[in-house]
């Protein structure tokens, strides 16, 4: 009994992991390329130039099937809490049910809606009415992790509630949503989809350009991508390092364990590198920089750090994903700043990105998805083994479920996600190939690129305007 | 306050019209979905193009349904979804493949194409079947047994035929010529399926569940609701009237079968609110039971009445932007 509740738990975990690890790929990547296409549009609008219409039409076709994705596996979130963890929405359902409520009220709702008008409305309305309906898309986007960082911070640091019987009743909502972690952890995860998106454009406009692409627009794009990203880096270094003394002052067994630090220590080392190992609560291979985690987290060479020692009684988080996933993490920030400054650098001086350069920018295309991924690792591994903080642990969260039931949905899950993924990375490149040679069309909705190369063989000087 | 004695009540209400909403408006992309003929690509990109701005909004309200069943009864919603653990993964796959397929197709490789509208119809299928089949089993509050399952299974299929009939319905609506044509005649056979459904269900619970018998046939309520199943039935002859004429001079009453289906479900939507209120779950869980603390519906309560107005009114909007015929809407 007692193994199949374990094996329940942990095939829960990883349904719940895989599915919010697929699911976020697609938010970080919609969140701040509807930011994005507002800028694209609203160039347009001002300019009267038809390459920003051009890379809107492209974009936005990245855009419209990321979002499907990010729909569709949004909607198994909404499930898992129900199906897997019953205990969270028993428990904290008050305070939960309400944040999530306003997610799908004020964002879920107007997004779709005015996505499809975003989408096939460009010959329906006039332009400004489909310029607002972009603008309205990405307030959605943004409100939509507005309240799920809100709700995500609450269970790392709860706040403005009272226990009664057991369950968490709100007292005070305004200390719930602004709860100690929510405003760092929210600007964190706007910039990283402000990075991610840019690296995306940027690497995808890079690869039609090595394609031989000729036109204006994946140049445009491409600067744009580099110099957001060459703006957005450092903030996200700074606010990077402003979430983390946060994370050190509420939860310091996180910390611990993203630093390595077993024992509590004065002037603890940066590590580079190590292998931290559970056994023997020490860390192998460490390669450090004396008193640098010390001075970074306490601004003293000397500070204390609590060590691993002090909670090992209530438990604490598994060491090595949190040490590793935060290596990774910070080793593609400082990846993405030598990157974007250095392509700034080029733009400016050069008016161009040399060839090197591009391949580079192709190479980096889904860096923000891996910093992505590894930073939420850390924080939300960092928080086990609570589910929501000192409130509620994931153990007693978990369904009764049979575990062969788990396994097979699970299963499931995986091989569509998979399939999905592959489809979803060859789509793209199509994509960015096929406009290598045709040209977007001005106001033309979602255009089929097979038909017009078609239509372009047949009459090769037909007009674009003309040919609708 | 009297209004927060009745918020369980309340959320239970817009809990139902969500369900309402959702199975009328997702009903009918969902409808389209399971129609698409394999044997005409043309045909299917009208098709897809006739709901390409609307579906993404249309689950909308499924995420929202589920929601308030999360949001104002977490212990119903823990209880319905360890139920129905298995169905409710198979609904998410559908709707998975249906949602993306969508959005592939139009960008894939050429050649993928008839594979991303195989996935598109599929995921129709498995989703109306699914929620068909969830429907039937919390209808007679996940009893178990042959009995049961078969209820269940039948209402899967009937719910499917539903949603083929107010696909074929919207069709008739939204599209010209052949493919018009064509959708009065799927609508037509589906119908009589669906409204064969309706009566084997509206039979068939009151046989299985005294709790629902005594509620239809007591007197006098069963002369209040003896109405209910014959405006019904009049509906589904006078819409099997009407598609038999398809196409209609100057396409007079195209909207008519839409229109007249959307009543139906609204009727059999009303028979089943009747059967069950104010149980969240029937016969186990009232609203009141299962409602979550009075604070958290007075929050969520304030924002409901301030933007659920909103959304049905840009919804209303975007209804009116694309209005008429869809052929003009290409999504390739």
């Amino acid at each position: 009994m007692e193994s199949q509740l374990a094996d329940v738990l942990m095939l829960s975990r990883i349904q719940f992991a895989a599915n919010i690890s697929f699911h976020i790929l697609f938010p970080t990547i919609t969140i701040a390329l509807a930011w994005f296409l507002v800028y694209f549009k609203v160039r347009h609008e001002i300019s009267g130039h038809p390459v920003w219409m051009r890379i809107y039409r492209f974009w936005v076709k990245v855009f419209a099937l990321s979002f499907a994705l990010g729909v569709v596996s949004g909607i198994t979130m909404s499930f898992q809490f129900g199906t897997n963890w019953p205990g969270f929405m028993e428990t904290v359902g008050n305070i939960a049910g309400p944040l999530l409520g306003y997610e799908v009220l004020t964002a879920f709702f107007m997004e779709a809606t005015f996505l499809g008008i975003m989408l096939f409305g460009s010959q329906r309305v006039p332009s400004w009415l489909h310029t607002l309906s972009t603008f309205l898309v990405a307030i959605g986007t943004s409100l939509s992790a507005f309240w799920i960082i809100a709700l995500n911070s609450w269970m790392h640091t709860p706040d403005g509630f009272e226990m009664i019987n057991g369950v968490a009743h709100p007292v005070s909502w305004w200390d719930i949503i602004f709860n100690a972690s929510m405003p760092y952890r929210l600007t964190h995860m706007m910039i990283a989809s402000g990075l991610t998106a840019a690296f995306l454009i940027a690497g995808l406009s890079a690869y039609r350009l090595l394609k031989g692409d000729t036109k204006l627009a994946p140049r445009k794009a491409m600067s744009a991508g580099i110099v957001v990203a060459a703006l957005l880096i450092p903030v996200q270094i700074f606010v990077g390092d402003l979430h983390g003394l946060n994370t050190f002052e509420h939860q310091p067994q996180k910390v611990a364990a993203m630093e390595g630090v077993w024992e509590t220590e004065r002037g603890a080392p940066l590590l580079l590198f190590a292998w931290p190992d559970e056994e023997t609560r020490s860390n192998a291979f460490e390669v450090g920089v004396p008193g640098l985690a010390s001075f970074i987290l306490t601004h003293d060479m000397n500070g204390e750090i609590r060590g691993l020692n002090e909670f090992e009684e209530e438990g604490h988080p598994p060491v090595k994903p949190l040490f590793f996933g935060f290596r990774i993490m910070v080793g593609l920030g400082l990846l993405m700043l030598a990157v974007s400054w250095l392509g700034s650098w080029f733009l400016w001086r050069r008016g161009a990105v040399p060839v090197w350069m591009q391949r580079t920018l192709v190479g980096m295309t889904f860096s923000g998805w891996l910093a992505t991924l590894a930073g939420w690792y850390v924080t939300e591994i960092g928080r086990q083994p609570w589910l929501v903080s000192g409130v509620l642990r994931t153990s007693e969260a978990v369904t009764t479920v049979p575990g062969a039931q788990v396994g097979l949905s699970l299963t499931m899950y995986l091989l569509v996600y998979a399939v999905l993924l592959f489809a979803y990375l060859q789509t793209l490149f199509y994509m960015a190939r096929k406009s290598v040679e045709v040209e977007e069309f001005e106001r033309e909705v979602d255009v089929d690129l097979d038909e017009l190369q078609a239509r372009a063989a047949a009459e090769p000087n037909a007009n674009h305007q003309e040919a609708r | 306050m009297i209004i927060t004695e009745w918020l369980p009540e309340i959320f239970l209400v817009l809990m139902g019209l969500a369900v309402l909403i959702y199975a009328v408006l997702d009903g009918y992309d969902l409808g389209v979905g399971l129609l698409l003929p394999m044997d005409n690509e043309p045909q299917r990109s009208q098709m897809i193009a006739s709901i390409g701005p609307f579906w993404d909004a249309n689950e909308t309200w499924l995420v929202l349904a589920v929601g308030i069943l999360l949001i104002a009864f977490p212990e119903a919603h823990s209880l319905v979804l360890r139920e129905l653990y298995l169905p409710a993964a198979f609904l998410l796959i559908g709707l998975i493949l249906r949602g993306v397929s969508f959005d592939f197709r139009a960008k894939a490789v050429t050649g993928h194409r008839r594979l991303w509208d195989h996935a598109f119809k599929a995921g129709s299928l498995i989703t109306s079947l699914t929620l068909g089949y969830m429907l039937g089993r919390y209808v007679l509050a996940f009893q178990t047994g042959w009995v049961a399952q078969g209820f269940a299974v039948l209402s899967g299929i009937c719910v499917s035929a539903a949603f083929a009939y107010i696909g074929g319905a919207w069709l008739v609506m939204k599209s010209e010529g052949e493919l018009q044509i064509r959708a009065a005649y799927w609508s037509r056979r589906a119908g009589w399926f669906a409204a064969l459904g309706i009566a084997a269900i509206s039979v068939m619970n009151p046989l299985v569940s005294a709790d629902v018998a005594e509620r239809w046939l007591s007197m006098p309520a069963v002369f209040l609701l003896i109405p209910i199943p014959l405006v019904c039935l009049i509906l589904v002859v006078l819409v099997d009237q009407y598609l038999k004429q398809v196409p209609t001079g100057d396409d007079v009453g195209c909207w008519f079968p839409f229109v007249a289906a959307a009543l139906l479900f609204l009727l059999s939507f009303l028979g089943l609110a009747y059967s069950f209120f104010p149980y969240v779950v029937p016969g186990k869980l009232t609203a009141a039971e299962a409602a979550s603390a009075t604070a958290s519906l007075q929050f969520i309560g304030v924002g409901v009445a301030i933007v659920l107005p909103l959304i049905l009114a840009y919804t209303a909007f975007a209804y009116r932007v694309f209005w008429g015929k869809s052929t003009e809407l290409k999504y390739y």
